[in-house]
């Protein structure tokens, strides 16, 4: 920096540095040519390197000292990884799942759809059931599916305060596996409608302005327009609260629902190898988690479809384009638009 | 303008206000088959919400408009207007192709498909002949080699080339312009502007809003001056020139020529 100056037609009119030479000037020209081909080396390159080494080191001495442990009793885990009442845990996990899925899904487009109407009692009572099932806890809401019957013994279907056609006894129907479907199905509905409502809002007035111009119905611009940008915004946060979910089925073994914790449950209860057991359940959860992440990312990149590989000759074109040789854009468009600078107007 | 003959676009006071703040104020319009006309003025004088409200996308407060002779948005019941059906508005609407600043392709569909879904869905006409009628006009615009593009991959002029082929492939009857080169680079007007001119050179029914008021003066055939929700002043285009009657389009035109 001090050299620069020194050697600077500014520096040399100043008069106190009047020094500044022919000679001088090729000494720190000369200083500057070597500096510019000196190579370049990051500060703290080696300080990462050892904290990295330190970490792994430490990981990978719990890892070995957490397997090893004699209470985790691998050989009981494998043994029990594919026990029939595992595997049927495992099924019914699986299928609570992805009924109370499909349901919050159902329930919470009609929720998002009523929340945006233009009628405040439909848009009232959206925000009264979001606000209800986002109050609750979920086991509290659990236990009282479970119990349902408490209230509500009967199922009629007929004329209000009249006759009905048809009764029968609400245990017989909403058993612990519906009382769980329903339980996680309708809370999940509630989350899930803020979603697809907050990625509803999030496409522009003039996407409907413009359907509405093409004469579309606000139904089929619904459908054709909206929804389909809608849901490409909605399928990370929805993987995200159906991995939750997979997870979360597992309170279904509080009211006794054999899924996958309960009958793991159940068997160590009997054998009481706690450790094992919880292991082959984590073994699981996890491996549907993984499989629900690389679905999650192949489902995006799916509905990423705008951003997919365009053919050699239309991105050459695209480029041309963009980087304004206007020539090389005409020559690839058979009937080129005329837009020489001259017929500006 | 020949008295006798009704013309194709007719708005009759209208009258539009968000809250206490008057948009327009008891605006009539005519405009007769295969006229081209400009729609000019500074912003917030009514120019978009005038042509917004021809095609029932935005609602007057008062006042009708007519397409062919015809009541848009409303039907008359015991001597009042009452809303058409959402469907019976939307068919209405589908005669009247509009072309937005922001261009609004889907973005979710290609090029081609962005011009053949509502002749196909809305219009339900068959699958071929919509396909073959979408490239040709996507050959006419100059972009039949973007067929398979999506709008995120094309550059603005390009966009709104395929916006106006998309409005035209519904055949309206007129085409209403809603400053339709404010959005884009310079270099891009030309384009957009050449694809306009060659549809009225073609005669088609054309309302323009716009600030490129030398395409104006050379393409259409009439303009009119709004300000502050009313129409101060309509004439022949060459006036454009400069000799404009009223002292506010003068000033007005002072200041973007």
């Amino acid at each position: 920096m001090k050299n620069l100056s020194e050697a600077s037609p500014a520096a040399s009119t100043t008069g106190s540095r009047q020094a500044a030479t022919d000679s001088s000037v090729a000494a720190w020209r000369e200083r500057a040519l070597r500096l510019g081909s000196t190579p370049h080396t990051r500060r703290g390159v080696s300080t990462r390197v050892i904290v990295a080494v330190v970490v792994l080191l430490i990981l990978v001495v719990a890892f070995i000292d957490f397997i090893q442990r004699p209470a985790l009793q691998l050989d009981v885990a494998a043994k029990y990884l594919f026990a029939p009442s595992v595997l049927e845990g495992i099924a019914n996990t699986l299928k609570l799942t992805v009924l109370s899925m499909v349901l919050a899904l159902v329930v919470a487009l009609l929720l998002a759809t009523m929340r945006l109407s233009k009628n405040p009692v439909l848009r009232g009572i959206s925000g009264l059931y979001v606000w209800f099932f986002r109050s609750i806890p979920l086991l509290v809401l659990l236990i009282l599916w479970f119990n349902i019957a408490i209230i509500y013994p009967k199922i009629q279907l007929g004329i209000p305060f009249g006759p009905a056609w048809f009764t029968t006894d609400t245990q017989q129907i909403v058993n612990g596996f519906w009382a769980a479907v329903l339980a996680f199905g309708l809370q999940q509905a509630a989350y899930t409608s803020e979603i697809f409502r907050s990625a509803l809002l999030a496409i522009p007035a003039g996407q409907s302005e413009a359907a509405a111009a093409l004469g579309m119905t606000r139904r089929r611009t619904f459908f054709r327009v909206l929804l389909p940008q809608a849901l490409k915004i909605a399928v990370p946060p929805i993987s995200n609260d159906t991995i939750n979910l997979l997870k979360g089925t597992s309170l279904a073994a509080f009211i006794a629902v054999p899924d996958l914790l309960y009958s793991v449950q159940t068997i160590y209860n009997r054998t009481y190898t706690i450790v094992p057991l919880l292991m082959v359940a984590a073994f699981w959860y996890a491996l549907f988690v993984t499989v629900l992440s690389i679905g999650q990312y192949y489902l995006e990149r799916a509905l990423r479809r705008e951003r997919r590989y365009v053919p050699q000759a239309q991105t050459a074109d695209l480029t041309a384009v963009v980087t304004g040789s206007a020539g090389a854009a005409e020559a690839l468009e058979p009937e080129p638009i005329r837009a020489s600078r001259e017929e500006r107007f | 303008m020949p008295i006798d003959e009704i013309p194709l676009i007719s708005a009759v006071n209208l009258s539009k206000s968000y809250g206490s703040h008057q948009v327009l104020s008891a605006v009539s319009l005519d405009v007769p088959r295969g006229e081209a006309l400009c729609i000019l003025g500074p912003s917030g004088s009514g120019k978009s919400t005038l042509l917004r409200c021809l095609n029932m996308l935005e609602r007057p407060d008062e006042g009708a408009v007519f397409l062919d002779g015809a009541l848009m948005g409303y039907e008359e019941h015991r001597g009042k207007f009452r809303e058409l059906s959402d469907t019976l508005e939307s068919r209405q609407r589908s005669q009247l192709g509009m072309v937005f600043q922001q261009f609004n392709l889907f973005p979710h569909m290609t090029v081609l498909e962005n011009v053949i879904e509502s002749p196909r869905r809305v219009l339900r006409r068959p699958k071929g002949q919509v396909l073959a009628e979408a490239h040709v006009l996507l050959d006419r615009v100059g972009l039949s080699s973007k067929a398979m593009s999506f709008p995120g991959q094309l550059s603005g002029g390009q966009q709104q080339r395929v916006a106006i082929a998309r409005a035209l492939a519904m055949k309206p009857k007129a085409i209403l312009f809603d400053e339709p080169t404010s959005a884009l680079d310079p270099e891009m007007v030309t384009e957009v502007l050449q694809v306009i001119r060659s549809l009225v050179d073609d005669g088609m029914t054309t309302i323009i809003v716009t600030h490129e008021v030398g395409f104006a003066r050379e393409v259409c055939d009439r303009f009119v001056f709004m300000e502050d929700g009313r129409i101060v002043e309509e004439g022949a285009s060459d006036l454009l020139g400069g000799a404009a009657a009223h002292a506010r389009t003068r000033e007005f035109l002072a200041k973007v020529l």
